[in-house]
């Protein structure tokens, strides 16, 4: 069958246009008026006024209002909410949130990808669903995984400690001589789990774990084992083998998933408030500290945390689209 | 000229010195797990309080701060977050972080004065200007045009008080349980949306548009005019509501634990002296102090309060007849929703 045969019997002329538009339309009032809004109420610019006054509606001020007439204002919001000790300290822990999950699930991510693609196993498909799991269960109970294990009513401090000492091994008791759990012994030991800072690290690994994975398995797959048994029977190490063969043919889906897993990282809202306890300053996260503001009648705090958050976003699709386009521009040239 | 020898030794006098000094000037870290309408309480009363143990004993003091649903808070608190003060919004909740976990005695509630709650608070009526449907008491929530925003007492502190008010109110002027069971069911059925918080409930009426009148704290009402708009709404007290008791509590275990004991002690006893109750009046907290009372007098309207031990046998009563799964509440809901 050729192309233009399909055209006519497939579909209507006006059909294409139609879909075009409501697509377009789509994008417009739900990702697009949003986004405005974020940055409009941040900047305290009088959207409302001038876009009716632009479109000559009755009772708008015949002349336009100038858009940026608080521009300033707005400047000055952004520099309060970042003068906000509290503020800056959410940055802060959104930002090492993704330093430590990042790094994490790429590793694992492409030793299980490695994993699954290259090697036959039993219970392989059961591994390729357990990977998908964090994105089948809510964030929340992800969150509340955690505080299950972790916390004092967890299974850690169901956990009882034993101590070596004269020959034998006894009961690890405290000085009141009860029996210390796992739990107690973190406790005392000043190593909180959930919280505090590493419960988040852990639930924000859990949310984000699929992602990488997710991306290099139907790519490895469709590349076969053919580059790397070549390899091989040349004599390639193992490191060579990945640095010189796999990797080069990965780098699209693994940046891909790594710019992923950073985006949820630093927006991930549910499991991280489960587990984080919301001591302000410590183990607040951005969009955590977003609803915080929110709560107190912050708005333009708030909005300028939100456009924050909302602009890292941007840059990570930006960034993705020039380096999407400087690798096809290398694969073609 | 100096010799190498010299130059380390006043490098250590130095340390020396700074160890000195740091050993005078302990400094401590507290963490007060609170519900959410305190917010700006203890924005301002920690501030005032730093200051003031500074002056007093040289120390610093460093208070972390943690604000949520009340039995939420307590449930973190249960779970493992180390509170060394809590400061809720009833003693229900209090109650609980001692059944589970045993960090602080069954007695908490006697170890400060007025039931442990330096500050009081009720249930008050918000409305939107010039009050179009005219709502002046309870009787006014139960017409069927009328709708009515209120957090779920399932999980909201403020809630239970809300319910447990309009019961009071119920069983004050209809004179039987059953009555006032009537009563509330029908203020039930004007509402549209239970919201889990207080705060919650707070944006659904004031934010988002929805409903004629939202039962609120009365500090979370007057925080409201403030906030996002004088004019715009009216506070009305009706003619009986309930004295709502927000307590505090040291988490004795944490405290011993993190040697905190006294500062977490004085941080609670602070809110009891003038200064704090001061604070407390300023975020439309009703004072328990005399005097202070007197000074903020025109603030707070006068009102018959019932208390939760007189008309309901205390806290844990109230709990179990009307929250707990299978009480009341949940067999209005059910029949409500038939």
């Amino acid at each position: 069958m050729n192309a233009p045969a399909l055209k006519n019997c497939l579909e209507p002329r006006w059909l294409r246009p139609l879909l075009i538009a409501v697509a377009l339309l789509f994008l417009v009032v739900f990702i697009l008026l949003p986004l405005v809004t974020i940055f409009s109420q941040a900047l305290d610019v009088n959207l409302q006024d001038y876009l009716a006054a632009a479109l000559g509606y009755e009772g708008a001020t015949p002349e336009l209002p100038p858009l940026f007439a608080s521009l300033g204002d707005g400047a000055s919001v952004y520099r309060a909410a970042l003068d906000d000790a509290e503020v800056r300290a959410a940055i802060r822990l959104s930002l090492f949130t993704v330093l430590f999950c990042v790094p994490l699930n790429t590793f694992f991510g492409v030793m299980l990808a490695w994993a699954i693609t290259k090697f036959d196993f039993r219970g392989k498909n059961l591994l390729i669903s357990l990977i998908e799991l964090p994105f089948a269960i809510s964030p929340v109970i992800a969150g509340l995984i955690f505080i299950l294990i972790f916390g004092a009513s967890g299974w850690l401090n169901m956990v009882d400690l034993y101590t070596f000492a004269d020959g034998r091994i006894t009961k690890l008791l405290d000085a009141d001589g009860n029996t210390v759990t796992l739990y107690k012994w973190l406790m005392a030991h000043d190593l909180k789990i959930v919280f505090a800072v590493p419960g988040i690290f852990l639930a924000t690994l859990f949310v984000t774990f699929p992602f990488v994975a997710r991306e290099l398995i139907p790519l490895m797959q469709e590349m076969g084992k053919d580059d790397e048994e070549a390899a091989l029977t040349l004599g390639a190490s193992g490191w060579q083998l990945f640095f010189k063969v796999t990797l080069p043919n990965i780098k699209w889906g693994l940046l891909y998933g790594v710019i992923l897993t950073s985006a949820r990282a630093i927006g991930e809202f549910g499991a991280v408030a489960v587990v984080s306890g919301n001591v302000r300053g410590e183990t607040t996260t951005m969009p955590l500290y977003i609803e915080i503001l929110y709560g107190e009648y912050q708005f333009a705090t708030a909005f300028a945390v939100a456009s924050l958050l909302t602009l890292i976003a941007l840059v990570t699709l930006v960034v993705k689209a020039a380096i999407e386009y400087v690798l096809k521009k290398q694969r073609t040239g | 000229m100096n010799k190498p020898g010299s130059s380390i030794k006043s490098i250590l006098a130095a340390a020396g010195l700074l160890l000195a000094f740091a050993a005078q000037a302990a400094s401590y870290e507290i963490l007060n797990v609170s519900y959410d309408p305190t917010r700006e309480l203890y924005k301002e009363y920690n501030a005032a309080f730093v200051k003031y143990y500074k002056a007093k004993t040289g120390d610093d003091v460093n208070i972390k701060q943690s604000h949520g649903g009340s039995g939420g808070q307590a449930r973190a608190v249960i779970d493992g977050l180390e509170a060394d003060v809590v400061t809720l919004a009833l003693a229900y909740d209090i109650d609980a972080i001692v059944e589970k976990t045993h960090r602080l005695p069954e007695n908490w509630q006697t170890r400060l004065k007025h039931n442990s709650a330096p500050y009081t608070s009720t249930i008050v009526f918000l409305v939107r200007k010039g009050n179009p449907k005219k709502i002046r008491d309870w009787d006014d929530l139960a017409k069927s045009d009328v709708k009515i925003i209120t957090p779920n007492p399932k999980t909201s502190g403020g809630a239970r008080w809300n319910y447990l008010a309009a019961w009071a109110y119920g069983l004050e002027k209809f004179g039987s349980e059953e009555k006032a069971r009537d009563f509330v069911k029908q203020i039930f059925k004007n509402v549209p949306v239970l919201d889990s918080g207080a705060r919650g409930s707070t944006n659904t009426f004031v934010q988002r548009g929805l409903g004629d009148v939202l039962l609120a704290w009365e500090n979370e009402a007057f925080l409201s005019i403030n906030e996002l708009g004088k004019g715009k709404f009216e506070i009305v007290v009706p003619s009986l509501s309930i004295l709502a008791e927000p307590t505090v509590a040291l988490v004795d275990d944490v405290a011993k634990k993190k040697g905190t004991t006294k500062v977490a002690q004085e941080y609670l006893d602070y809110l009891y002296s003038r200064e704090g109750q001061r604070i407390a009046a300023r975020n439309y907290y009703r004072p328990t102090d005399p005097d202070v009372a007197r000074e903020f007098a025109k603030q707070f309207t006068k009102v018959k309060l019932v208390t939760i031990d007189k008309a309901f046998g205390g806290w844990k009563k109230a709990q179990t007849t009307h929250f707990s799964d299978g009480g009341i509440f949940d067999k209005i809901q059910s029949e409500l929703h038939q």
